[in-house]
């Protein structure tokens, strides 16, 4: 009797001590979003934005059509461009690096504390440090420029963050056909596979080839049937400006995977690399076939901590080549300059939302699994 | 069976959160229906005799080169109001563009400062003004007697049909065009007056290796625009585009686009990561021959760099722009709400005074906006823009908030974003001709 | 033999190099921060200086001491409440579970990774309601806030390693609730409290969005006087270097002789261990 009024009282101070948390994130974050989403949808800071007494009116998803195909929000379509890139290489480079200088690690030679410390303290530094010393280092006609002349080469005048040469460009009309062709492709694998294995249903069969069929059809013949999404040829593309940006955040980022990496390696118990090289394992075997795939857990985490860094680049941007900086643009900076600088609120809710949409795609289903994790 | 109720159960509790959320804010911010934005009556400033006391927060974006003339104010201010103790708050970044985004956070979080600088004209009538948040300085004019030293074309400007909103403190011309004598002689180059003059020595100069016109980052492009439109197309067509009698996708506009184009082709490559000072750095060191920029260079290359005027480095009014004097202007308003009502009212009164006004300009580089001001205070530069000032057709700047509201101006930095990226003339006047429908400058 | 000798050889120039890259740019930051400001420039940006010039870290550190007392400020309250809350939350999801408990920790976890632009504006708003806005005390219910979710996890992962026999056998000798984490738990929770601190430190002393759009001049933070100064014109490189030296030092310090801790922090970001 007693231990049972014990255990609810226990459940009770529990509850209690997790509501004030609870109600917090439950109004700072559940509903500070749901606000941000019903503000997206109004037109807060056309016209009156200013006024003590805002109006609002609802406009429904007039905000997100501009974004996507008004004229005048070219930038942000650019930014959307850049985000792609920028993630890709934060992602590839740190994931590349990290692992690399890990496995040059766990080979536990001497100083290896002095090495891992070296190469990690760029993550205790802030971006705006960071960022600043790299606009220094990367200022077009010192630096980086200069490191041709040490070999006696004529010095590099490459325009690390106000360049505004961009390469594989693609015209935004035509973006929905793009973006059917890469579904047509990611199926056919799937598809092609499916009729080589037996095992498949039938119904799996079939599903998967109409939806290869439509995303091809809809690639091929989408624009017959709808308008473009512009009036007029709009070109975007990989921005070089964004080299210098994507390097300084490398630098910054890849102590940590190496971190992470690090600490699979060494959990990976001596027994097995003792195996391995029993059954005749070299070094680099050891890693290709063993250590490597046992460190997916790992790699997941990373691709998920650095996508979502990778959508807060706003600090390292900022700080190196400035807000202004067209070029390195990024949906958070252009939320901040549509927000605090052009005041048009609602439509920079509508960046938030989009960005926020961008980051749920990875957490989400992350989140998801690792509670299955947890409750198993 | 009872897991998934529990699932269920939060899933709803997390939606109406989300769902709340979204509604109780909404209800809050859901005040006054459209209620059109003249409809509010404007509020007169009050005037006070108290003496003042407390601490008076001025806000600007004057720092580095400019700040000692912003120090040499306040230290009139403090002579006259000793009991008032300054909080100078300053936010850097060039023309302001910073400091304009943070003033607007502490506006809309209920926390103006005493006082703001703000560019006169559209920029604080089409933000500011509209907003209602501005304080109607009317009796402060007519107290101070500002309504006959100042010229009335300004007072226009700065005020509209319901009051004057600010007191400028300065006057600054935008259309000059900057570069040491001696090297030009060097090169064989006279100084052009036309726009067909500067191209024929640009690839002249180019053809030296020398960058003809230095230009720095995005706004000093608007700023280079701006010359290069009124040198094309005159001051009345130039005025026009303003008050909506001639199109931006009009042919005269497109022919301001290609001969930008034309003149943007002469400019180093680097610009975009230059602060101003830097491109005037180097026509200073002669790497480039010519730099177009407001006055302020002059006070730049005089205090800072140490140079004579007249001598070390010379001006002319930047090509085909001779006879026209493109202004604009610093000024300080009376935010509604400022925390100290009688500081807010001397320091508004510094700022219009002679004896404020002489202390400031001939640091800035600038000159002042009352016509009775006692030039032998300021130094040969500005002795000259005074007497062009008196003389010269004044027009009012875009890049600088003179002649079109923020919004306006806004956009037009993406068209300029777009057309540096494409260089397309037709374009960007199409563009320009949607943004100003956009931003009502055909009323 | 032999040939082992060239690989280790080989191995630590390739770590030489890997180090010199990786401490360019600290060697730059010096470089110049040291250089008399009439010297820089940026055609001899690599050379050091031949006299040093050390005022530049006075001038710099006068013009961001205002700023860099509010970041002091600012992380020692944030970092002290969240740890506390964090603690408590940690001790609950840990050892206290109850129905649904997994769930809300799940919807807490949420929050460590979102863009923070989606709560910004309702953030700027609620602080204006509340009278927050600009203030220091906005900035440190922000952080305490949105670092809740980290804490508790980090608390959570840290408490899990306790072994439950240890709490069973205390709650035999008629420990309850509160009794049980004040004189079992809190004393055990010192490493934890030292890693949930210097992850909470990092952060909130690095942290710059809010810091610019929460905030009016006077209680900036050191990030954003920094990006003012270094963003601001005409200014001589060797003030914004001596500036994000000042800036970054202490978190530096902190890593440098705390690094074990900083490093269990950064991997608990990863949600598993």
């Amino acid at each position: 009797m007693n231990s049972i009024n014990e255990k609810q009282k226990n459940t009770l101070f529990a509850v209690l001590t997790v509501l004030p948390s609870v109600i917090l994130i439950g109004i700072f974050i559940y509903g500070f979003i749901g606000n941000t989403i019903y503000l997206s949808f109004t037109d807060w800071g056309e016209g009156a934005g200013l006024t003590e007494n805002v109006s609002k009116n609802f406009v429904g998803l007039k905000n997100y059509r501009e974004l996507f195909s008004g004229f005048i929000h070219g930038r942000f379509r650019q930014d959307l461009v850049n985000t792609v890139y920028y993630s890709f290489f934060l992602l590839g480079g740190t994931l590349l690096f990290g692992l690399f200088f890990a496995i040059l690690l766990d080979r536990s030679l001497k100083y290896e504390s002095v090495f891992r410390t070296i190469f990690l303290y760029p993550m205790a530094l802030s971006f705006i440090v960071t960022g600043t010393i790299w606009r220094w280092l990367l200022a077009p006609k010192g630096g980086f420029n200069l490191i041709p002349t040490i070999f006696g080469l004529p010095k590099s005048d490459f325009l690390w963050t106000s360049s505004r040469a961009s390469i594989l460009n693609f015209n935004w009309q035509i973006l929905p056909r793009y973006i059917f062709a890469i579904a047509a492709l990611v199926l056919l694998i799937p598809m092609v596979k499916s009729f080589y294995q037996r095992k498949t249903s039938l119904k799996k069969q079939i599903s998967l080839s109409v939806s290869f069929g439509v995303s091809l059809l809809f690639a091929l013949f989408l624009y017959k049937i709808f308008p473009p999404l512009l009036p007029y040829e709009e070109m975007h593309g990989f921005n070089l400006a964004t080299i210098g940006i994507c390097i300084a955040a490398i630098w910054q980022y890849s102590g940590y995977t190496m971190a992470l990496y690090l600490a699979g390696l060494r959990g990976l118990s001596e027994s097995i690399r003792e195996s391995a090289r029993l059954d005749g394992c070299n070094e680099l075997q050891y890693y290709i076939k063993i250590a490597i795939p046992n460190l997916k857990p790992i790699t997941l985490s990373a691709v998920i901590i650095l996508a979502h860094i990778s959508l807060k680049l706003f600090d390292l941007i900022f700080a190196m080549a400035g807000a202004d900086n067209a070029n390195t643009g990024h949906p958070s900076i252009n939320m901040y300059l549509t927000t605090f600088r052009a005041n048009n609120f609602a439509l920079g809710a509508s960046i938030a939302v989009i960005l926020f949409i961008i980051a749920a795609l990875f957490i989400i289903p992350y989140m998801i699994h690792t509670h299955k994790g947890r409750e198993a | 069976m009872k897991k998934n109720g529990l699932k269920i159960l939060t899933a709803s509790l997390m939606a109406l959160f989300l769902i709340l959320g979204g509604m109780t804010f909404a209800e809050g911010q859901k005040e006054a229906p459209a209620a059109g934005k003249a409809a509010a009556p404007s509020l007169e400033v009050e005037l006070t005799n108290e003496q003042p006391t407390g601490t008076l927060e001025i806000f600007s974006w004057w720092a580095g080169d400019e700040a000692p003339a912003l120090n040499a104010l306040i230290k009139v201010f403090e002579k006259n109001y000793p009991e008032v103790e300054v909080k100078n708050a300053t936010v850097t970044g060039g023309s302001g563009v910073n400091a304009k985004a943070v003033l607007k956070t502490r506006m809309l979080g209920g926390d103006p400062p005493e006082s703001f600088q703000v560019h006169a004209g559209q920029e604080l009538i089409g933000t500011w003004v509209a907003a209602n948040r501005m304080l109607d300085l009317t009796p402060l004019f007519e107290e101070q007697g500002w309504m006959d030293v100042f010229p009335e074309d300004l007072i226009n400007l700065i005020g509209t049909e319901n009051g004057i909103w600010s007191v400028p403190v300065n006057i600054h011309r935008s259309n000059v065009m900057w570069y040491v004598p001696e090297n030009l002689d060097k090169w064989g180059v006279e100084v052009p007056e036309t726009l067909d003059e500067f191209l024929e020595a640009a690839k002249k100069l180019e053809a030296k290796g020398v960058t003809p016109l230095s230009l720095a980052t995005t706004w000093t492009v608007n700023h280079l625009w701006e010359s290069t439109a009124l040198g094309v197309l005159g001051a009345d067509d130039y005025e026009a585009l303003w008050n909506g009698d001639l199109s931006w996708d009009d042919p005269k506009v497109v022919e301001v686009w290609s001969v930008f184009d034309e003149v943007l082709s002469y400019t180093n490559n680097d610009a975009a990561s230059l602060s101003w000072q830097q491109a005037t750095d180097l026509v200073v060191q002669g790497d480039a021959a010519f730099n177009v920029m407001g006055d302020w260079a002059a006070g730049y290359m005089m205090t800072t760099l140490g140079l004579e005027a007249d001598e070390e480095f010379g001006w002319t009014a930047s090509p085909g722009t001779n006879g026209n004097f493109m202004f604009l202007a610093d000024s300080f308003g009376y935010p509604k709400g400022s925390k100290n009502p009688a500081a807010t009212l001397a320091w508004l009164k510094t700022c219009g005074s002679k004896e404020g006004s002489d202390a400031f300009n001939p640091l800035k580089g600038s000159i002042s906006a009352r016509t009775d001001s006692d030039l032998s205070k300021y130094n040969t530069y500005a002795q000259s823009a005074a007497k062009d000032f008196q003389s010269d057709r004044i027009v009012g700047s875009l890049a600088h908030g003179v002649v079109a509201n923020e919004g306006f101006m806004n956009d037009f930095s993406t068209v300029m974003e777009m057309f540096l990226n494409s260089r397309n003339p037709q374009q960007a006047a199409n563009a320009c001709q949607a943004i100003a429908i956009q931003n009502g400058l055909y009323k | 033999m032999n040939k082992q000798k060239t690989l280790r050889l080989l191995y630590y120039f390739l770590m030489l190099i890997l180090v010199l890259i990786f401490l360019v740019p600290m060697y730059m930051t010096l470089a110049t921060a040291l250089k008399d400001p009439a010297n820089i420039n940026l055609a001899t940006s690599w050379s050091f200086p031949k006299k040093l010039n050390w005022n530049s870290f006075g001038e710099a550190f006068n013009m961001l001491k205002p700023n860099f007392f509010n970041s002091v400020l600012l992380t020692f309250f944030a970092t002290i409440i969240s740890a506390f809350i964090g603690s408590l939350n940690g001790y609950v999801f840990s050892k206290n579970k109850f129905k649904g408990s997994e769930i809300i920790f799940t919807l807490l976890l949420f929050g460590m990774f979102l863009p923070y632009q989606i709560i910004l504006i309702p953030l700027f708003q609620v602080l204006r309601t509340l009278g927050l806005y600009g203030t220091l005390a906005g900035l440190i219910l922000a952080h305490v806030v949105y670092g809740i979710p980290i804490v508790t996890m980090i608390f959570r992962n840290f408490y899990d390693q306790i072994p439950d026999s240890i709490i069973e056998s205390a709650q035999l000798d008629g420990a309850h609730y509160f009794q049980l984490y004040r004189s079992l738990i809190l004393p055990l929770s010192i490493p934890g409290f030292v890693v949930v601190g210097i992850w909470q430190v990092t952060q909130i002393w690095n942290e710059f969005l809010w810091g610019i759009t929460l905030t009016r001049p006077n209680a900036y933070p050191i990030t954003v006087a920094l990006a003012q100064l270094a963003g601001g014109q005409a200014v001589s490189w060797n003030l914004p270097m001596a500036g994000a030296i000042l800036a970054g030092l202490p978190v530096l310090i902190v890593y440098i002789f705390l690094g074990k801790y900083f490093l269990k922090g950064l991997l608990a970001g990863s949600v598993k261990e």
